[in-house]
């Protein structure tokens, strides 16, 4: 695919840094606004679509590398998984964090209508992470899998 | 005689629809409310987070959340086979 036109590449390198920090704050807020892991990576996977389209073949393999997001998404799954044995202690998926334990790491109580406190929630917010590091690698796995399989248009 | 198949068809999907609409239940009243009102009441205390729908996601009904995950991994996995060169680019 041949890059866009000098309008759009402007507007991609303006837009696209505020796009995946949309994104990133979707995810790390996930439990207090709506939205969450899943939601923000596909917001941060839609910047990188926007990158591929505007800047074409040869840009995007040097700006996005298969083989890190693939290990990204790897570890993103695993870290979810493990997250979730670590409670094993009492049942799978335990939240092991939240409100009494006795770690206090992401432990404070919320009472009521409140304006949101980001170190509440227990292993949710690890968790939201972990899924949304999956999800925006794999997309951009896929995108980019996609984006780089359409033969060159103008070659032949 | 398919005009009259489809004709009989299409009544026949009418009438089912329309007596669902007729039978259907008041929206915000479901029969079975304790599981939900549970939830919706006791959520933020137990674990500690401002949205419900994410303490029940996350939570709650985490196995649904990692089968999520694991479709999304399939498909990936999916596209790549589907995606594999096999041939050098210029052959087919």
């Amino acid at each position: 695919m041949i890059p866009m036109s000098k309008i759009v590449r402007t507007i991609t390198n303006i837009l696209y840094v505020f796009i995946i920090g949309f994104g990133f704050y979707v995810i790390i807020h996930g439990h207090l606004t709506p939205g969450g892991g899943f939601q923000g990576g596909a917001v941060v996977a839609s910047a990188f679509a926007l990158l591929a389209v505007a800047y074409g073949r040869k840009k995007i393999v040097n700006l996005l590398n298969k083989e890190h997001l693939s290990v990204a998404e790897v570890s993103g799954l695993l870290a979810f998984i493990c997250l979730a044995f670590l409670g094993l202690g009492t049942v799978f998926f335990f939240n092991f964090l939240a409100v009494g334990r006795s770690i206090p790491i992401f432990s404070n109580t919320p009472a009521g209508i409140n304006p949101g406190d980001l170190n509440t929630a227990g292993i949710m917010p690890l968790m939201n992470i972990a899924v949304g590091v999956e999800v925006l690698s794999a997309l951009g796995v896929i995108i980019l899998t996609m984006f780089l399989g359409f033969k060159e248009g103008k070659e032949k | 005689m398919n005009k009259w198949v489809a004709a009989v068809a299409l009544i026949i999907v009418f009438i089912f629809m329309f007596l669902t609409a007729v039978y259907m239940h008041p929206f915000g009243e479901p029969e079975n409310q304790d599981m939900d009102q549970y939830m919706i009441e006791n959520a933020q205390n137990e674990t500690g987070a401002n949205n419900v729908v994410t303490s029940v996601v996350f939570d709650y009904r985490g196995y649904d959340t990692l089968g999520e995950a694991t479709v999304l991994f399939t498909a990936v996995m999916g596209v790549l086979v589907v995606y594999k060169k096999t041939r050098k680019s210029g052959e087919s």
